[in-house]
């Protein structure tokens, strides 16, 4: 016989008490650190930290241009693990004033023999300049389907807003080639699906 | 500094004298293995998580020492890389996990209701479930190294990808492992706050409790709170792995910065579940040897209870290099300085205390004066890294090796020591053997400086961490570490030794074992019989 069952009742429901208000605690803290998963992408995108960027089409703001200042725009292409695919951009950086709109064109190319699917993850450093970086289109909203073989061109149309802030003189825009490995996956991003062929 | 021999008792407490209430009341223990395998005594558990820790702690050290002996030299000479990081790997989470909590968990089980005068644990069934957790959770970890792919070669921090789309098969074991782990510490806080709050001898209010019973107090709310979190992060690295989510994937729209954000928001208060019952223990050494009473009770509980809130709001002190917006990088840089005022209140309290005592040398008081300093020397490079620019050149190098395992050897294991030398003369009715207990002292503090006192210079040099090979600069610096390596390690043993020759027999103790010695544990006698305080003792509140 434990020693507990000796002890007296009042005892015994003060334990009792102590355990449940643990366990809800325990049960609280389990769903908080879940719950953390979205409110850090809410977070990021309100303050714009994280270099995570709008992931759909912003307007072109009408603003002036300004051109006391030039701001120098550098692209990097990287290729993610387990994606035969090679993604080029046509120059790795442009000059542009802040206001004023740019495009870009990036090729990808597949270059396995069999159909993929792919997608660019952007990311902007430093991440001061995420919120002033609108894009007007960009292949990152969309997956991409590649036949074995086959090549696409795909513009980025863009501009740095005029509230850029005063220290920033150059922006880094990553973008990172994930595979998409089934049909399945896009579905639950819940993402446009833009064809190669299509274009 | 000759040793003065601990006083004898004035009054007539022999250890034999009373072993009252050990009579009727209890039917026979079953005998043999399932005597140990059933028990829901606090006493016994109490003993087999020691043991328990024990033996992880020598085998989490075996891989240290590996780790140590491919650095002996540069170049690679007796392990192949891949293996190396196993090694790190899994000496990391051994020593966490298996070594340091549960010997926090098993003196907790021993002491905590001899302290408050409780009969037992509140829920001691739960209590045997508890500890038998433990011994399924290792084996399955140790298990991973024998299968295909290895054990876990990530880093006891386990950052995604590298814990997920790059990880061996076996992940998804070491998932498993550390989830039983953690419902183990769960259930032993709950049952621990379950005891303090409601089982304390009449008469005895929270600011009567010793530090030790207040420490694993806040310890155990640390635990309620962050252990969920990472149990809710290696799930959402299970459903990574297994089912296709891309919680940190960033093809999938995840982040892996966000794994480090999970982990460290359980991370940094889990260093503090590792050293604020350290705090308690040495909080109750050193006024009994000092013969004064502790200099800022009050303060030490309050220093306790702002480490612990503040832990919360500094993780991202490991994580400067990760981007951090600049805003975010001064706050956890200025929160992280902050946690040093709590800490250097504890400090100056012990040495207060110390100030003008009458100070004796026996072998707990030597490994608590150890940690004093060597714990502070651990907090001063921990400021150093909680600058942030300075923290760029530092991460992740020997620098913060150094660091934390300051605070944690002569930290964490040396307070874990001084408790068990503490308390031996309660547990078995002998002094441990002094000689032995100084020989074991004097190695282990030579060992652990010149294992872990060159690393700082290693790191400021610029020498990486967790990589199997070095540039040449670097070879004395890691030779003095190895040498000192292999002499901590092998200083262990004796240890080992003054525990079982103080189990076996030595000089008796009485139930005072040590004259200044105040807590309500000193009143039982020595050894403790199986079961004490079953009539509650009235608290009486020392005089001055
Ligand atoms: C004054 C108090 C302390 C300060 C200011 C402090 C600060 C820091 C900082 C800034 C780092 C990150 C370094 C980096 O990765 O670049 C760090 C790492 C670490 N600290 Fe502390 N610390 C303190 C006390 C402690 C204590 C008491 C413990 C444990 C008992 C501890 C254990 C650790 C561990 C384990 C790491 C390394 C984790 C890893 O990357 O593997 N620290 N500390
Ligand atoms: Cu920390």
């Amino acid at each position: 016989m434990s020693r507990i069952e000796m002890g007296n009742d009042d005892q015994r429901s003060a334990i009792r008490r102590t355990v449940w208000r643990s366990v809800a605690a325990l049960v609280g803290m389990f769903a908080f650190a879940f719950a953390l998963v979205p409110l850090y992408d809410v977070f990021c995108e309100v303050t714009g930290i994280n270099g995570k960027v709008e992931t759909s089409a912003q307007a072109l703001v009408n603003e002036e241009i300004d051109d006391s200042r030039y701001v120098t725009v550098q692209f990097i292409t990287r290729n993610g693990s387990g994606l035969p695919w090679r993604m080029d951009v046509e120059t790795r950086q442009i000059r542009v004033h802040p206001g004023q709109s740019a495009e870009v064109n990036f090729t990808f190319n597949n270059q396995s023999d069999g159909v993929s699917w792919g997608r660019a993850v952007p990311s902007v450093s430093p991440s001061s300049a995420t919120r002033h970086l609108r894009k007007v289109s960009c292949f990152c909203f969309d997956e991409q389907r590649l036949e074995a073989g086959e090549r696409l061109e795909l513009p980025l149309v863009f501009q740095l807003a005029r509230d850029l802030p005063e220290e920033v003189n150059s922006v880094t825009l990553v973008y990172t080639l994930y595979p998409v490995e089934t049909r399945k996956a896009q579905l639950q991003a819940g993402a446009k699906v833009l064809e190669g062929d299509e274009v | 500094m000759a040793p003065k021999v601990p006083p004898q008792p004035s009054l007539e407490q022999s250890s034999t004298a009373t072993a009252a209430g050990h009579g009727l009341a209890h039917a026979a223990p079953p005998k043999g293995i399932l005597r140990w395998l059933l028990t829901t005594n606090h006493k016994e558990i109490g003993s087999l998580y020691l043991i328990f820790s024990l033996i992880m702690f020598f085998i989490g050290g075996i891989f240290a020492l590996v780790v140590r002996a491919e650095l002996y030299q540069p170049g690679m000479q007796l392990i192949q890389p891949e293996f190396f990081n196993q090694m790190t790997t899994m000496h990391g989470l051994i020593m966490v996990f298996a070594a340091v909590m549960p010997a926090f968990t098993g003196l907790a089980n021993w002491m905590i209701p001899l302290q408050i005068g409780a009969p037992d644990m509140a829920l001691p069934r739960l209590n045997n479930f508890s500890f038998w957790l433990l011994p399924v959770a290792f084996i399955l970890l140790l298990s991973t190294l024998f299968m295909p792919g290895g054990g876990p070669n990530f880093g006891w921090t386990f950052y995604a990808p590298l814990s997920t789309t790059y990880a061996p098969p076996s992940t998804t074991i070491f998932i498993l492992s550390l989830h039983i782990a953690g419902i183990s510490s769960i259930l032993g806080a709950i049952n621990i706050i379950a005891t303090i709050l409601n089982m304390r001898a009449p008469g005895m209010r929270m600011m009567d409790m010793p530090l030790f019973v207040w420490t694993w107090l806040i310890t155990s709310f640390l635990l309620i709170a962050v252990m969920p979190v990472l149990a809710g992060v290696i799930t959402m690295m299970l459903m990574d792995i297994n089912f296709g989510t891309s919680f940190f994937d960033a093809a999938g729209g995840g982040d892996p910065v966000l794994f480090q954000h999970l982990f460290w928001f359980f991370g940094h208060p889990e260093v503090y579940i590792m050293i604020l019952p350290a705090f308690g223990i040495v909080s109750a050494i050193i006024p009994t040897f000092a013969r004064k009473p502790l200099f800022g009770y009050a303060s030490m509980v309050y220093a306790t209870a702002s480490i612990a809130i503040l832990s919360f709001l500094v993780w991202a002190h490991h994580m400067f290099v990760v981007g951090l917006p600049l805003a975010a990088t001064l706050f956890f840089m200025y929160t992280t300085m902050l946690i040093a005022v709590p800490t250097g209140v504890k400090v100056f309290n012990w040495i207060t205390t110390l100030f003008r005592g009458s100070i004796s040398f026996e072998p707990p008081m030597l490994f608590a004066l150890a940690f004093v300093v060597l714990f502070t020397i651990g907090g001063f490079s921990g400021l150093m890294l909680a600058i942030a620019p300075a923290d760029f050149q530092y991460h992740d190098t020997y620098f913060v090796v150094a660091h934390f395992h300051y605070v944690l050897v002569p930290g964490a294991v040396f307070a874990i020591m001084a408790g068990v030398y503490y308390w031996l003369p309660k547990w078995t009715g002998h002094y441990p053997h002094e000689r032995l207990a100084q020989w074991h002292f004097w190695l282990s503090v030579i060992g652990v400086n010149l294992t872990f006192f060159p690393m700082h210079f290693s790191g400021l040099a610029g020498m990486p961490r967790r990589i199997p090979d070095y540039a040449l600069q670097f070879a004395d610096f890691n030779l003095v570490s190895s040498l000192g390596a292999f002499l901590f390690g092998f200083s262990q043993l004796l240890f080992v030794a003054v525990v079982i020759l103080c189990v076996r027999g030595g000089r008796k103790a009485p139930a005072q074992a040590w004259d200044y010695a105040e807590d309500l544990e000193w009143t039982v006698p020595s050894p403790a019989p199986l079961h004490t305080f079953e009539t509650p003792p009235t608290y009486q509140r020392p005089a001055h």
